[in-house]
């Protein structure tokens, strides 16, 4: 009995201290990180979903009112105009922003000459500060004297849009900026994920007499599955709080025409300092998000099987 | 077999001309951008359209200098940009290399919760982060851009991603050599991860250069603004000056435009790398 313990303890013995060294030291490679990422994006996390459930404003503290702004919420006209607009540009930018960025990434994927410069021309929007952007849309989309329409003008066309001058159009326009901008980031993840599948993959398909269609069907597609799904998960989220572009193209306007989720918040939140009633929204646009996340994951893994 | 031949030359001509009209597309608002930037107001919106200034207004970009602070706003992002992308990549590595080379409990469930918050978005929770900053005292401050940007998990992502690639041999011949795993850290996976050091530079460089939220919600002082907060100050000041306009957006794309074009190879392989095993 005694000799069973003695051979038996010093290896468990060690390979607990040796889980101890472990953790103490990984934890010590990730705490400088944890240290920042925990206090300013985990704790806020949590505790947004406390702030949605109180009454507080700028300089009173927080009272707890359980699910009142909530409530309120379901009654407010402005958020149910953000809500719409938010999904009306997420209707059009996600479709619209994936099939230019495949479209492209096809293109640049047939061994062309001077691929390069087109994967470079395609992404330069994306790098480009957001504020730079928005004046020189705003100057390109002016009724009156703008390029767009002088070229529609050009075209006969009579009834000419008025853009971010216009409640009917502003959606548009922005939604015209927004694929303008993304479609090339998205491009070098799909032109990425296209260089994984295997020529002779598409080599066999040719054999087998597929044409150019069942092969993108039957080849392309499949094999870019893993990365149409991170794609389309990032383009979601991305349209679901579409804000800087909003801000600086149209601040919403003109009426609520482009008033998005995003902004309501930074609206109930920074402008109007009803910090519980804007938690309540923020909480909203947090479940739209993984909500619809979880939705494309588990449809993907169907996929997949 | 020569009509396949034609139909394949065909085919390829398409490609071109798809492909010119899109990047045609695509370019359009930057000439647009440079051009009006040295237009005279009043050539800036003409009908037709004029695609070169008669005499081309090169001092705007002296004027714009007088006119405005842009001195400060670029002094006060090249900081912030270059403080947060130091640290960025630093405790990014430093964690990633915790997360992929060290064994020990509830390192998967913890590395989830890094995920995750990607797919968070940071405008659901901006009101709390900010009644926690300012009650730390930093809002209105440069420090709080610091601490919004420089420990996201972005960066732990990418530097995770790429150590993975490299075998564990290196670290087990290490390891009997004596090496500590803060040695094999600095000394043999930092040397081999240039590439991936090099992206995460440059995509943290640009991302905090671009960023218009955070100093809007943060920065009050005037003296704190950053080039986009100004930018858009000065836009609203001078709505009618269009060409004085176009040369501050000039002015805030240049240095983007500039490291973009020295280190692009960077910024492709690091976005590639986050999109594949995403």
């Amino acid at each position: 009995m005694l000799t069973t313990v003695d051979t038996s303890r010093p290896p468990t013995r060690r390979r607990g201290a040796l889980k101890l060294h472990n953790t103490l030291q990984g934890w010590s490679f990730i705490l400088p990180n944890f240290i920042g990422f925990g206090i300013l994006t985990l704790v806020p996390v949590i505790m947004l979903f406390y702030y949605s459930l109180t009454e507080w404003n700028a300089f009173g503290k927080a009272t707890f009112v359980g699910l009142e702004n909530f409530s309120r919420l379901l009654g407010d006209s402005s958020f149910w105009t953000a809500l719409y607009n938010t999904g009306y540009y997420s209707v059009f930018h996600i479709p619209l922003t994936l099939a230019a960025a495949l479209g492209l990434a096809l293109l640049l994927n047939t061994g062309i000459k001077g691929r390069g410069f087109f994967r470079t021309a395609a992404f330069f929007p994306y790098i480009t500060s957001i504020v730079a952007i928005a004046v020189v849309w705003n100057q390109i989309f002016s009724p009156e004297y703008g390029p767009i329409n002088q070229a529609l003008r050009f075209f006969g066309i009579a009834d000419l849009p008025g853009w971010t001058a216009s409640a009917q159009w502003s959606m548009p326009a922005v939604i015209i900026v927004g694929v303008w901008r993304e479609m090339g980031y998205y491009m070098l993840l799909l032109l990425a994920g296209l260089q994984t599948i295997p020529a002779q993959l598409y080599e066999a398909a040719k054999v087998d007499g597929a044409s150019a269609w069942q092969r993108f069907r039957n080849v392309t597609i499949p094999g870019l599955r893993p990365t149409l799904f991170f794609v389309t998960v990032m383009l979601t989220i991305g349209s679901l709080k579409v804000f800087d572009l909003i801000l600086v193209m149209t601040n919403g306007g003109p009426g609520n025409s482009t008033l998005v989720l995003s902004q309501f918040i930074y609206r109930k939140g920074f402008e109007e300092n009803q910090f519980g009633y804007a938690s309540s929204s923020a909480v909203v646009l947090f479940f739209i998000c993984l909500s619809i996340t979880l939705l494309q994951y588990f449809w993907n893994r169907r996929q997949e099987k | 077999m020569t009509e396949n031949l034609v139909l394949k030359r065909i085919g390829k001509v398409l490609v071109y001309i798809l492909l010119v009209a899109a990047a045609l597309g695509i370019l359009l608002p930057f000439y647009w951008m440079v051009m009006s930037s040295i237009k005279t107001n009043n050539e800036v919106f003409t009908v037709p359209i004029k695609w070169w200034p008669d005499i081309p207004q090169w001092q705007h970009y002296v004027e714009i200098f007088a006119k405005s602070d842009m001195t400060t706003w670029l002094k006060n992002t090249l900081l912030l940009s270059v403080v947060v992308t130091f640290m960025q990549v630093l405790t990014g590595s430093f964690a990633a290399y915790g997360f992929s080379k060290v064994r020990f409990p509830g390192r998967d469930v913890l590395f989830l919760a890094y995920i995750g918050t990607i797919a968070v978005p940071w405008q659901s929770y901006m009101i709390p982060q900010f009644r926690l900053l300012s009650d730390m005292g930093l809002a209105n401050t440069l420090w709080s851009i610091i601490a919004l940007q420089a420990f996201g998990a972005f960066g732990v992502f990418l530097m995770k991603q790429f150590f993975e690639t490299i075998p564990e041999d290196l670290s087990e011949a290490a390891r009997l050599d004596g090496l500590s795993e803060y040695g094999i850290y600095a000394r043999i996976m930092m040397p081999l991860s240039v590439p991936a050091i090099a992206s995460l530079t440059l995509l943290t460089f640009v991302t905090t250069w671009n960023d218009y939220l955070g100093p809007l919600i943060y920065l009050r002082n005037p003296d704190l603004w950053t080039i986009q907060l100004g930018l858009r100050t000065f836009v609203s000041q001078y709505d009618a000056d269009y060409a004085l306009i176009m040369t501050g957006a000039v002015l805030s794309t240049l240095p983007i435009a500039i490291i973009f074009l020295l280190g692009q190879r960077y910024f492709i392989e690091g976005i590639a790398s986050t999109g594949l095993k995403g």
